[in-house]
C-alpha cells in the first residue's frame, strides 16, 4: 500500500552555531519504506541535520515534520542511534542494561521494566546476534558489538522511523553484514531507515535514495541520480584525486564483479 | 558516646556524598561537584543573615538555589560566551566563593557560628555541641545527625525513584532526549540535590574536603565493579571505611578529623587500585602462561 505521507519532511531548514550555518535552506522529503543515506564530506552538516530531525538541536529557521506531525506527537515511532563514539563506554552497565534503555519513556521512567520490556529487550539483542554476550559489560565488547547494542536498542523502541548515525564506522565485516541483514529485515516490515554514511564505495549498494550535503542540499533522488561527477565535485569541492576514484568505483558498480573476471 | 555520634554523622555525610558523587563522577561532571560545594557559600551566608541560626529552613533553601544558580550560570558562560568547559567551571564557583568570603567579612562580623575557618574546613568535632536534648535529660544526638538524616532520606528516595533516569541521563544525555525525556529538568534535579548534600554537610566537613567525600568513594568504586546498582553500594561502603578509619586515624595521630578522614579515603583508592593493577597483571600472565 501506498503511503501519501512522508516519512520526515524538511522544510527550509537552517541551523547555525555561533551565527556560522551548518546547514542552509535544507529542503527534502523522504518516503516510507525506504533505507535512505545522508552523505557529504566531513563537516558538511550530515550529523547536524539528524539531531535536528530529532530534535536535539534548535534550528534557526525551518521546520521538520515526522509522518507529516510534530515530533513530540510521534515520538515513539521514531528511534535515534547516536554516533558510537558520543557515549563513554566504561560506563557500568552490561549489554542488556543498555539495549532496556531502549524501553524508557519519558512516561514510564518511575516504573520498573517489566517482563514485556525485558523480552523485547532479549528479543533485540537476538537479532543482532549478540545473546551470548547479553550480561558482558559494553567495555569489553568489540567496536562493531558496541554499534550493534545500539542498534539493538533501537529495534527495542519498535519503532517505525530509525535514525541512525554512522552505524557502519569502524565495524568489522560480521556486524557490517549483519546490520544490511538487519536493514534488509526492516525495509520489508516497511520501516523506513535513515543513515547518515561516509563511505561513497558502498553507498550505492546500501540505499535506495540518497541525500548529498555540503551545508546546502546538493542533491538528492536515487544513488544513480545523485552519484553524478557535477554532483560530487560540488559537494566535495577540490578533491580531485578521491573524486576521480569515487566516479571509477561507480562505473565498476555498474558492471558486477564477475562480468569483470569474464572480460579479462 | 560523643565519638559514636560523630562517626555517624560523617557516615552519613560520606553515604549521601557517595550516592550523588557516582552519578557526577559518569557524568564526568565532577568538577561541577566541586564548583557547587563552593558556590554555596554566599547562599549560606546571606540566608543566615536573614534568618540568624543555622538549622533554619530558609538556609537551606537559599543556599541549594545559590548552588544551582552556579551550575545554570557554569552552562550560561559555557554555551552562550563560548568559554570553555573547565574555565567555565573556574570562573563561576571562584566568583561566588569570593562574594561567600566579602559577605562573611562584612556581615558576619564578630559571628562566632559562621567564620571562614569554618566554612572551609567544616568542624566535626563541634558537631556535639549543638545537641537536641528531649524531655529535658535524654540527649538523643547532635542537630546535625538529624539534619543530614532528613537529607539523607531525600537523597536516597530520589536515586531510588528516579534511577532509571539518573541511569539514563548519565549514559546517554542525546538519546534520553530522543526519547522525550526532559533532561535539563533531571540535571537541575541532580545539581539540587548536589547542592543540598554539600549544604548540610558543609559545617560537618567543609567546602574544600567536601569534593574529597563526593569523588574518592565513587571513583574506588568504580575500579572494583561494573555494575551500577554495585557502584553505588561499593562507594558507601568506602565511604563509611573512610569516616570509620579517619576519625580512629585523627584520634590516635590528634590530628584533623576531616583531613585524615579523605586522606583515609585516598589512600584506599591507590590501595584498590594497586591490588586491581596486580591482579589484573597476574591474570593476564596466566592466560599467556596457559597459551603457551
Amino acid at each position: 500500500m501506498k503511503q501519501d505521507i512522508h516519512a520526515i519532511e524538511v522544510h527550509n531548514l537552517t541551523v547555525s552555531y555561533d551565527g556560522r550555518p551548518v546547514l542552509w535552506d535544507i529542503d527534502f522529503n523522504l518516503e516510507c519504506g525506504k533505507i535512505i543515506g545522508v552523505i557529504g564530506p566531513n563537516g558538511s552538516g550530515k550529523t547536524t541535520s539528524l539531531k535536528a530531525i530529532m530534535g536535539l538541536l534548535k534550528p534557526s529557521s525551518g521546520f521538520v515534520k515526522i509522518f507529516g506531525k510534530s515530533l513530540d506527537e510521534v515520538r515513539d515511532r521514531v528511534a535515534y542511534v547516536p554516533q558510537r563514539e558520543s557515549v563513554d563506554w566504561d560506563f557500568p552497565a552490561s549489554v542488556l542494561d543498555v539495549v532496556l534503555m531502549g524501553r524508557y519513556r519519558g512516561t514510564n521512567l518511575f516504573r520498573r521494566s517489566n517482563k514485556t520490556d525485558l523480552e523485547i529487550a532479549l528479543q533485540s539483542i537476538a537479532k543482532v546476534g549478540l545473546t551470548e554476550f547479553k550480561d558482558r559489560q559494553i567495555s569489553q565488547l568489540s567496536g562493531g558489538q558496541q554499534q550493534r547494542v545500539f542498534i539493538a536498542r533501537a529495534l527495542a523502541q519498535q519503532a517505525d522511523l530509525y535514525l541512525m548515525d554512522e552505524p557502519f564506522v569502524g565495524v568489522d565485516a560480521a556486524t557490517e553484514s549483519a546490520i544490511l541483514s538487519l536493514l534488509q529485515e526492516m525495509k520489508n516490515q516497511g520501516k523506513t531507515v535513515l543513515i547518515i554514511h561516509h563511505d561513497l564505495q558502498t553507498v550505492s549498494d546500501y540505499f535506495d535514495y540518497l541525500v548529498l550535503l555540503n551545508t546546502r542540499l546538493i542533491a538528492k533522488g536515487e544513488p544513480h541520480e545523485v552519484l553524478t561527477k557535477e554532483n560530487l565535485s560540488n559537494a566535495y569541492g577540490g578533491q580531485l584525486t578521491l573524486l576521480s576514484k569515487i566516479v571509477d568505483l561507480i562505473r565498476q558498480n555498474e558492471f558486477p564483479v564477475r562480468e569483470k573476471g569474464v572480460d579479462l | 558516646m560523643n565519638d559514636f555520634f560523630t562517626i555517624l554523622t560523617a557516615s552519613i555525610v560520606a553515604i549521601n556524598c557517595a550516592l550523588l558523587g557516582v552519578f557526577l563522577l559518569l557524568r564526568k561532571m565532577a568538577m561541577v561537584g566541586d564548583a557547587i560545594s563552593h558556590a554555596v557559600l554566599p547562599g549560606i551566608v546571606i540566608a543566615y543573615y536573614f534568618s540568624g541560626e543555622k538549622g533554619s529552613v530558609l538556609l537551606l533553601v537559599g543556599a541549594t538555589l545559590s548552588g544551582v544558580l552556579a551550575t545554570f550560570v557554569i552552562d550560561l558562560f559555557s554555551r552562550k560566551a563560548r568559554v570553555q568547559g573547565d574555565a567555565a567551571i573556574g570562573m563561576t564557583y571562584t566568583l561566588l566563593f569570593a562574594v561567600g568570603m566579602i559577605l562573611i567579612a562584612t556581615l558576619m562580623q564578630g559571628n562566632a557560628d559562621i567564620d571562614q575557618e569554618c566554612v572551609l574546613y567544616g568542624d566535626i568535632a563541634l558537631v556535639n555541641m549543638d545537641k537536641i536534648i528531649i524531655d529535658d535529660n535524654l540527649y538523643i544526638g547532635p542537630r546535625a545527625l538529624y539534619t543530614e538524616l532528613v537529607a539523607g532520606l531525600v537523597v536516597f528516595g530520589s536515586i531510588i525513584v528516579g534511577f532509571k533516569g539518573f541511569k539514563l541521563l548519565s549514559f546517554n544525555e542525546d538519546f534520553a532526549k530522543s526519547v522525550g525525556i526532559k533532561t535539563s529538568r533531571w540535571h537541575y534535579y541532580l545539581m539540587g540535590l548536589v547542592a543540598l548534600t554539600t549544604v548540610v554537610a558543609f559545617e560537618v566537613v567543609g567546602a574544600v574536603l567536601v569534593v574529597g567525600f563526593l569523588i574518592i568513594p565513587p571513583a574506588t568504586a568504580q575500579l572494583v565493579t561494573h555494575k551500577l546498582k554495585a557502584m553505588l553500594v561499593w562507594a558507601c561502603v568506602f565511604g563509611v571505611l573512610a569516616v570509620i578509619a579517619g576519625y580512629m586515624a585523627a584520634v590516635y595521630f590528634n590530628v584533623s578529623i576531616t583531613g585524615a578522614m579523605v586522606t583515609v579515603s585516598g589512600s584506599v583508592f591507590a590501595l584498590v587500585f594497586g591490588i586491581m593493577r596486580l591482579r589484573r597483571s597476574k591474570s593476564a600472565k596466566s592466560v599467556i602462561a596457559a597459551e603457551i
